[in-house]
């Protein structure tokens, strides 16, 4: 099992290497740079200024410098300097962190909160009224934009009922986090229902539960003790790789609803063409998705030793 | 054969959605970008004007319906050239095997460690804003799933007897490939296509709405639903059309994807 879990972690390497190099080499071809792009913009920036900018940044030498220069400066956890605020990219994402992770935490609770009983309770009356209601509640959360239902949100629960705030991060308490919580985690939501259904269903017809049965066992027994606990393999595996995506999912969200976290820093910084915020900023989501993929990974073999990988 | 109800409410939502996408010109009542009237800003919807009017007294109902085209033209162009990625990728790669596989292999494994919005946001902000920059964000951030699964559509079909016997007839590679195997990787591939034609749909309304998509004053669904944020006190509605519009497409996209697995996908079912 250590060896499974360090081979795992190492599997990481080279494809942490891969997503900085392909990060780099897309912000390495720009036409133009941050530079040149604030005179473009009509900033009226004198071409000296403009000279000394490039050489103070760096953005004038080769390639391959610039990509030495970077990793040298990502293996010391240095994202570099923001090209707008002039801090470091690592202090400004380091202030979004807790927001972001906030947020996807909470969406992915309201998601486990919900759609586990759902499709749980579905699949036990597989064909009835309340199985047909999930499928629709399912299928629509899976096709619902989150910027149109945040908008239907915030217009029905902050602007006329005035029981949550319309935007903004407050202290941070549920008050301000509960509409963006549900707008991002309604998908998560419907697809964590259909995925429990699916699962229950699969094992509600399988031998060993009908042998259960068939030797006296009551049902609550069956349902507890074996539908439950073997449906949780693939029920977490959804939750983890939901998870993992709901960091990138939650810009648009974040954005709507004026939270202070990664992803409106990265949107922000794409319309400043601030390079190194938005190269750290890809790369922290991209590595938050790799770590969780990678938990998932590890998780799946612990709770089914069945599973091999080779 | 009985029509199951996710298929035929699914291919009814996308009829309507096409026919939507081809005739919006003749569908709307004014031009959506030219025939603004401060006179007319943000009416609510009624007779003259079904949907309302928006903050420049354009009209939502004929808005709605050219942006159908932009939206729509995304989804399927951008969704075509992940399809055809996926697939040359995914087939070459299986039937060939070695190094290429191997390399095939790693640029998947790589495309799916990044968020794909994050991908596109990231593509979106070297090309710039714009529709030829969100067809080539979003057709290049989601055939990993058409790879995958044709490689091993292409793996499992390239040791049957009928591709030896092609083999033994002298056929050339990609013949073999074209004849013998992509017709038999059709099924999931034209059934991830159509789910994932709704995941660019939302990717593109996403974009737009943060103002990365197209630019206006072109009306696409994404960026009449950001301009509409700002009015969402004095005119809800504007923001209740084009979201309808984007929901009820992507709800008929989704149904008919599940509805065309269940058919092209047999043992699927058992699985869900």
């Amino acid at each position: 099992m250590t060896g499974f879990v360090i081979r795992r972690l190492l599997q990481m390497v080279p494809m942490l290497a891969a997503i900085a190099l392909l990060i780099f080499v897309l912000f390495s071809v720009i036409p133009g740079s941050f530079a040149t792009g604030q005179q473009d913009e009509g900033l009226g920036l004198d071409m000296a200024v403009v000279a000394r900018m490039r050489l103070e940044l760096g953005l004038d030498d080769p390639l391959y410098v610039r990509f030495g220069k970077y990793v040298t400066q990502l293996a010391t956890l240095d994202l570099g300097i923001s090209f707008r605020s002039r801090q470091p990219v690592v202090d400004m994402i380091a202030a979004r962190l807790w927001p972001s992770l906030m947020l996807t935490m909470a969406a992915m609770g309201f998601a486990i909160v919900i759609g586990l009983p759902l499709g749980f309770v579905a699949a036990l009356r597989p064909g009835s009224m309340v199985d047909l209601g999930l499928m629709v509640i399912a299928v629509s959360g899976l096709s619902l934009p989150k910027f149109w239902l945040g908008i239907l949100l915030m217009y029905l629960f902050a602007l006329t009922l005035g029981w949550f705030p319309s935007f903004g991060y407050g202290e941070g308490g549920l008050y301000h986090l509960t509409l963006p919580a549900i707008a991002l985690g309604v998908s998560p939501m419907a697809l964590l229902a259909r995925t429990t259904r699916a699962a229950v269903l699969d094992i509600m017809n399988a031998d060993f539960v009908r042998t259960a049965r068939s030797k006296g066992m009551n049902e609550y027994r069956v349902v507890v003790w074996h539908v439950l606990r073997n449906a949780l393999v693939l029920v977490l595996t959804t939750i983890g790789l939901q998870f993992g995506s709901l960091l990138g999912q939650g810009v648009v969200v974040e954005k709507l609803f004026a939270w202070p976290g990664i992803g409106s820093l990265l949107v922000d910084s794409v319309f400043q063409r601030d390079i190194p915020a938005v190269q750290g900023c890809i790369l922290v989501i991209t590595l938050f998705f790799l770590v969780i993929n990678t938990s998932v990974d590890i998780a799946y073999k612990i709770i089914d030793p069945r599973i091999r990988y080779t | 054969m009985k029509i199951r109800a996710n298929l035929a409410i699914g291919g009814a939502l996308c009829a309507l959605a096409l026919v939507v996408g081809v005739f919006g010109p003749w569908l709307a009542h004014t031009d959506p970008i030219m025939d603004a009237n401060l006179m007319n800003a943000e009416l609510p919807p009624g007779k003259e004007f079904w949907f309302g009017t928006d903050q420049q007294g354009r009209d939502i109902w004929s808005r709605v319906m050219y942006g159908a085209q932009i939206s729509l033209t995304v989804g399927v162009v951008s969704q075509l050239i992940n399809t055809f990625i996926g697939t040359a990728l995914g087939v070459t790669a299986g039937y060939w095997g070695g190094w290429w596989d191997d390399f095939v292999n790693g640029l998947t494994n790589l495309m799916l460690a990044i968020p794909s919005l994050i991908f596109a946001l990231a593509i979106m902000a070297i090309l710039g804003p714009g529709l030829t920059s969100l067809l080539i964000a979003l057709g290049l951030t989601n055939w990993s799933y058409t790879c995958r699964i044709s490689r091993a559509q292409a793996l499992a079909v390239k040791s049957q007897g009928y591709v030896q016997a092609a083999r033994v007839l002298g056929y050339g590679d990609f013949r073999i490939m074209f004849t013998q195997i992509l017709p038999n990787t059709l099924g999931p591939i034209i059934v991830i296509a159509t789910l994932g034609m709704g995941g660019t749909i939302l990717a593109e309304a996403a974009l737009s709405f943060l103002g990365l998509g197209v630019r206006p004053p072109s009306p696409s669904w994404g960026s009449m639903l950001s301009d509409a944020r700002e009015t969402i006190t004095t005119a809800p509605w504007l923001s209740l059309f084009p979201g309808m519009a984007i929901f009820l497409t992507v709800l008929g996209l989704n149904l008919l994807g599940d509805g065309l697995r269940d058919i092209l996908d047999p043992q699927s079912r058992s699985r869900r």
